[in-house]
């Protein structure tokens, strides 16, 4: 009984049955055909759902205000310069992966220093940071498409027992935050300052440095996901990053993290993202047309939110 | 009609349990308009939550309420409670801290309403805050939030006595001078005495006995959600009420305790000037208590947050812990347990490598409730399950706790019992034996006397030094006025 009751307090649950029931409704629909197909490319779209979310993550929970808005042009920035930088050349691989980790760390720092040294809001400070980022990328490469090396395209698309590589990959780095997030001073620092900053600071957390961190890592993350996006779907494009943008803020909420801060966990991330993906593949099974499939996107969102808090959702 | 002389508010068997704490376990009572109903006893004891009940804010599990002999306990809700005349004024501060002090009046007296709200609230508020505390120094344009804990505290009593359309007919004060320094606590207690004789009716609950025997006509002492003892204050004296709350009788506190020689035996290990022009400068030896005091509000805070901060010009030798005492503003994490808010404060201990182990966080957090009392059945309850009293316990615990040379204490004991008061106190002397140094922002001249030497703060510059021998409360009060006031 009280197992069952732990089990139904868990933040994560909803969006997890959420994902089951379009799983299942999907199937239903084609009579389980291609149904293990469909998992698998939610696995490996989930993925790169999920790299970006867990940085989204860390920064919705620093508490209100907080939200990193460039994450698709920084995406896009790391995608295009590593693969230009690499040229197609498998010996690059390993300098485009650390440019684009670097090229995600500096972006970051740039969003920190505009919201402590300017005191920019977060969400005007990464907003409008990003359409500097986006302008550099366009700059680099004039819009061309390069392709990227062949071992960093295998790799993105391999399988193992049928399971994308990628997408166990992001498991192992799913729980490494997972472990970050509970366990270390860091993590303790970031739901602290969520939940009251003034407190945080005055219980002896280093406020300003733990903020800086979580932009950064974030933005790093994106870094990331661009060059691994980049490497799957065969070269940078330069709105490679458009739809991750609310994605990424919708995986974090649908996981059962809270918008006002404070309160986050990891395994509704990968719950919210498989959600996400089964849902829109589902609106297509049926046939709904592009108009629908949105309208049905955003009630169904809505409609998983409310669950997840129970129906007791305070303002 | 109802007779003058009948109960304004009857309570019968009226029960509430949190889980598994059982907070109020039957109580009955008759409140009659015109007197001053006392209210006291320990933290935990049930009184908050009495008053939670009278004003609405919640249902009991069982028990009736009755309001000028009308049965009102169904349907019961703040909105009934202020319909009958029935106001409040918690000991979390209840204003919205974006809205300014008269839109905070707005939000309670609704027939404020239409085209000139604006300056009918700024009249009913402003003269109300100087019927009550002539001289506040508050505007009525002030945002809430900018005012100093005191201010709002000021503001929220103002609104709970001012009438519009519903008439005030009983007024509930839950540890209303606890955030008043003792000079506007008296204008408070005078407005009282006015308001009762009047016909009002108020409920006063606060830990000071003294202001309890001197303003109320009748008191009850609660413990463990019950009345244990109820009768007029002058059956009362300061000793009976201890003892009929449970806890040991009050020990004077220690005398001047010979420790004077720290000041030149010991090392300074923190030197800091408030940043006004004119000012002393503050001193604190190894292993001294330092008492900073004067009215509420003088720019003791700022001084004790500039010495954790390690601000430029200030000299602090060792690590800094804070007790917060505006502790939903500056202490409490509302989300967590118990267990996780009093470890914050010393994570570092309970790594192991890169990473918490969080059985010796709980294990830790388990001793300090033991050692300071926390009335919880377990610490992985939310820290929000606590009374205030208790909370400010587990904020003593985070800071006592803490690997910290320095200990700054910000009006600390706000909604802490009588008993657990002296043992906190024996706790501090205790640390400061062992070589911690603590300063202490109060505003009780009780608890100065625990110090060892006292800074008398005045418009935010230290105006006085008095080492233990030299203090008494004349000096203390005298140099907390200008000479021109």
């Amino acid at each position: 009984m009280s197992a069952a009751r732990r089990l139904l307090g868990q933040p994560w649950l909803w969006a997890w049955l959420g994902a089951l029931a379009v799983w299942l409704a999907t199937a239903a629909y084609t009579d389980g055909k291609g149904s293990g197909e469909v998992l698998s490319a939610a696995l490996t779209f989930g993925a790169f759902f999920v790299i970006v979310a867990l940085g989204q993550m860390f920064v919705i929970t620093l508490g209100p205000g907080n939200v990193d808005l460039s994450i698709p042009a920084c995406m896009t920035l790391a995608g295009t310069v590593s693969m230009k930088t690499m040229g197609g050349a498998a010996g690059m691989i390993p300098l485009g992966l650390a440019l684009a980790l670097a090229i995600g760390a500096a972006v970051g720092v740039t969003n920190f220093a505009l919201i402590r040294l300017l005191r920019i809001p977060p969400i005007i400070a990464t907003l409008s940071a990003s359409f500097i980022f986006q302008s550099a990328a366009i700059w680099w490469n004039r819009g061309l498409r390069v392709k990227p090396p062949q071992p960093l395209a295998d790799f993105t698309t391999a399988k193992i027992a049928g399971i994308p590589f990628i997408a166990i990959l992001v498991i192992v780095l799913a729980l490494v935050a997972h472990v970050v997030l509970t366990r270390t001073l860091y993590g303790r620092g970031v739901i602290a300052i969520g939940q009251n900053m003034r407190a945080a600071h005055l219980a002896g957390i280093r406020v300003e440095r733990i903020r800086a961190a979580t932009y950064i890592l974030c933005a790093a993350l994106a870094g990331l996901c661009g060059f691994l996006l980049a490497g799957f779907s065969g070269g940078a494009a330069l709105n490679m990053g458009e739809e991750y943008l609310l994605s990424s803020i919708a995986v974090v909420v649908i996981g059962g993290t809270s918008v006002a801060g404070g309160f986050a966990n990891v395994p509704g991330l990968w719950g919210a993202a498989l959600f996400l993906f089964l849902l829109v593949t589902m609106l297509n099974t049926f046939g709904a047309g592009a108009g629908l499939r949105m309208v049905l996107t955003g009630l169904i969102i809505i409609g998983v939110i409310v669950a997840a808090s129970g129906g007791t959702r305070k303002t | 009609m109802t007779n003058p002389s009948d109960p304004i508010i009857r309570l019968r068997g009226v029960e509430k349990s949190f889980g598994a704490v059982r907070a109020l376990a039957g109580v009955s009572l008759d409140l009659a308009p015109g007197e001053c109903f006392g209210l006291v006893g320990h933290n935990g004891a049930g009184k908050s939550t009495l008053m939670n009940l009278l004003s609405g804010n919640l249902r009991p599990d069982s028990g009736s309420i009755e309001i000028g002999g009308q049965d009102v306990t169904a349907g019961y809700s703040p909105q009934v409670a202020v319909r009958h005349g029935v106001r409040c004024v918690y000991q979390e501060l209840s204003l919205c801290p974006n809205l300014t002090v008269a839109e905070n009046a707005r939000i309670t007296h609704p027939a404020i309403a239409g085209i000139g709200w604006r300056r009918r609230a700024r009249a009913l508020i402003g003269e109300m805050l100087d019927r009550v505390f002539p001289g506040h120094g508050i505007s009525t344009d002030d945002v809430t939030g900018d005012l100093s804990i005191a201010r709002r505290q000021m503001v929220e009593i103002a609104r709970a006595f001012a009438v519009t359309e519903a008439e005030a007919r009983v007024v509930i004060l839950d540890e209303p001078t606890s955030s008043l320094d003792s000079v506007a606590a008296g204008k408070l207690l005078a407005h009282v005495r006015r308001y009762v004789e009047g016909g009002g009716t108020v409920v006063l609950i606060s830990h000071l006995l003294g202001e309890i025997l001197g303003t109320c006509d009748r008191i009850a002492v609660m413990r463990d959600g019950g009345v244990v003892a109820l009768d007029a204050a002058s059956g009362f004296t300061r000793n009976s009420l201890v003892a009929a709350m449970g806890s040991v009788a009050e020990t004077a506190p220690a005398a001047a305790r010979g420790r004077a020689a720290l000041r030149d035996s010991a090392p300074k290990v923190v030197e800091a000037r408030p940043a006004r022009p004119e000012t002393l400068s503050l001193a604190a030896h190894k292993g001294e208590v330092v008492g900073l005091a004067g009215l509420s509000g003088q720019g003791q805070t700022e001084l004790l947050v500039q010495v954790f901060d390690h601000a430029a010009g200030t000299q602090v030798g060792g690590k800094v812990a804070l007790v917060a005492g505006d502790r939903q503003s500056d202490g409490i994490f509302p989300l967590w347990s118990i267990s996780q808010n009093i470890s914050i404060g010393s994570l570092r201990q309970f790594l192991n490598g890169f990473l918490l182990d969080h059985d010796r966080a709980d294990a830790f957090a388990e001793k300090w409730k033991e050692r300071i009392g926390i009335r919880t059945p377990d610490v992985f309850q939310p820290i929000l399950s606590l009374s205030g009293g208790n909370q400010q316990k587990a904020l003593f615990a985070r800071a006592l706790g803490a690997p910290a040379d320095i200990i700054v204490m910000d009006d600390p004991m706000r909604g802490v019992d009588v008993g657990t008061k002296q043992e906190v106190y024996a706790m501090i002397r205790d640390e400061a034996a062992r070589g911690r140094t603590f300063l202490w922002y109060t505003t009780e001249m009780d608890e100065l006397r625990n110090c060892d030497h006292v800074y008398v703060f005045r418009e935010g510059a230290i105006v006085a030094d008095l080492p233990r021998a030299e203090m008494t409360e004349e000096r203390v009060l005298h140099a907390s006025f200008r000479a021109d006031a």
